[in-house]
């Protein structure tokens, strides 16, 4: 849907929430982050740096990994938005969530749905990542309480286990 | 840290994207990628009254073949599919691995071609890599298209010949030379470069060896061009360029790295894009 020449303060977006068509009346300069936290009450996506650099806010727009914060909720309109809810089962964890429990790879939590989400994304592409790959991949999420040993642990674990399954 | 309000509008076609900036001179930003000018809005360091958001433009989003044995690639190309085109690699295979080594994954699916030349931060890799391929752009204003050599585009930091009613269309890549080579030194993968050399080398007279993170946009390093050129293959060439680079660039101390550790890197870092560059060009 395009808004033609007339630029708006105000505007409806329709969007696939988690599986979910969601239609709602946005301010132009709302972030994606803000949208799902405060209009969708999805406050798994966590907002750090509000700037791009922790990568805590990182979800799934149309299968690829994108910083919400960096993200007009109007930009994501006719998207297919996936966050850490929708990568989550209804019960229980995921296998690349179970990995992170057995392995200890949360500490204070803040950066945990960031990882998840970015680890997804590569093990999506790269079902059997070197140790190497996965620190690649989860350059761009910060974790300030350094707990990193233990995530590359879990996101290496996951994908022995298999966990390469697709997000809803 | 949320962006002042501002009005926004995602048009369909070019013509109407340049229709937009025209009917709000001076107050109107493009929006593409958004990785550089978002957190400039969520800073309030920028605070258009206007956002023309461009990511609807599927004609400026394709890479295709040029007549020439190069490529013309839209603005609107991110660097995650920059780097993985089947034909970029295969005609400009500078340009994908500039493209891989731009910030993280998420940042690289969204950011894009267009928006890195016209941001023109002096360290960031794909201006250095589009003037070591000789490449132009193509600019889309209110009087049509108009063409600008990538060695004219640049202009100091961050700043560049486009206008302020002017749509950066596409990147017009001519034939590469056989020989390439890009190599950088970052503290981490995915942060600005501290410096880094983008190559392109012919087996007779041609070498264009361009810094970033050097100089106020992409610079470059004519002296190391002049003995790569002279002798492409001389086993020698590599290490006399690269302390020929040294001398080419006056690079600035900052909070990343001092002038003398930049100065360093240029020469090392040319050494190195220049061995590898040596090793593409075959017998």
């Amino acid at each position: 849907m395009t808004t033609g020449l007339t630029p708006l303060e105000r505007l409806r977006i329709r969007l696939a929430v988690n599986g979910a068509e969601v239609e709602r009346e946005v301010e132009a300069r709302l972030s994606l982050a803000d949208f799902l936290r405060q209009d969708l009450g999805l406050t798994g996506t966590h907002v750090g740096c509000e700037h791009g650099v922790c990568g805590a806010c990182t979800v799934l727009v149309d299968g690829r990994t994108a910083r919400s914060c960096l993200l007009l909720a109007a930009q994501a309109d006719g998207a297919r938005v996936t966050t850490i809810e929708g990568l989550t089962p209804a019960e229980g964890l995921s296998p690349l969530q179970e990995a992170f429990r057995a392995c200890h790879a949360m500490q204070c939590g803040f950066c945990t749905p960031g990882m998840i989400v970015a680890s997804t994304e590569l093990l999506a592409a790269a079902p059997a990542p070197s140790e190497a790959e996965v620190r690649e991949a989860l350059a761009g999420n910060l974790c300030m309480c350094t707990g990193y040993v233990n995530i590359v642990r879990a996101v290496l674990q996951a994908a022995r286990a298999g966990a390469a399954s697709p997000g809803r | 840290m949320k962006p002042a309000p501002f009005r926004y509008a995602r048009p369909a076609t070019a013509a109407e994207a340049v229709a937009l900036l025209a009917s709000a001179p001076g107050e109107a930003k493009l929006l593409a990628g958004g990785q550089s000018l978002m957190p400039l809005l969520n800073m309030r360091l920028a605070r258009p009254a206007v956002l023309v958001d461009v990511n609807g433009l599927g004609e400026l989003a394709r890479i295709e073949p040029g007549p020439d044995g190069g490529l013309v690639v839209g603005a609107l190309v991110r660097h995650s599919d920059l780097a993985a085109s089947p034909l970029v690699r295969e005609r400009a295979p500078l340009l994908a691995a500039a493209a891989r080594h731009v910030g993280h994954t998420a940042i690289r699916n969204r950011g894009t071609l267009g928006g890195s030349l016209a941001h023109a931060d002096p360290a960031a890799e794909l201006p250095a890599a589009v003037l070591a391929l000789d490449a132009a752009v193509g600019l889309l204003g209110p009087r049509g298209m108009r063409r600008v050599a990538a060695a004219d585009f640049f202009r100091g930091l961050l700043s560049t010949a486009l206008a302020a009613d002017e749509l950066l269309a596409r990147v017009i890549v001519p034939a590469a030379p056989p020989g390439w080579g890009f190599a950088e030194m970052a503290r981490r993968p995915g942060d600005f470069a501290l410096a880094g050399v983008a190559v392109t080398l012919g087996a007779r007279g041609h070498a264009r060896i361009v810094g970033f993170g050097l100089a106020d946009r992409p610079l470059r390093l004519r002296g190391a061009e002049a003995l790569a050129a002279a002798a492409p293959r001389d086993p020698t060439m590599p290490a006399r360029a690269g302390a020929a680079a040294g001398a080419d660039c006056d690079p600035a101390t900052d909070v990343h790295a001092s002038a003398e550790y930049r100065r360093h890197l240029a020469t090392v870092l040319t050494e190195d894009a220049l061995r590898e560059a040596v090793g593409r060009l075959g017998s």
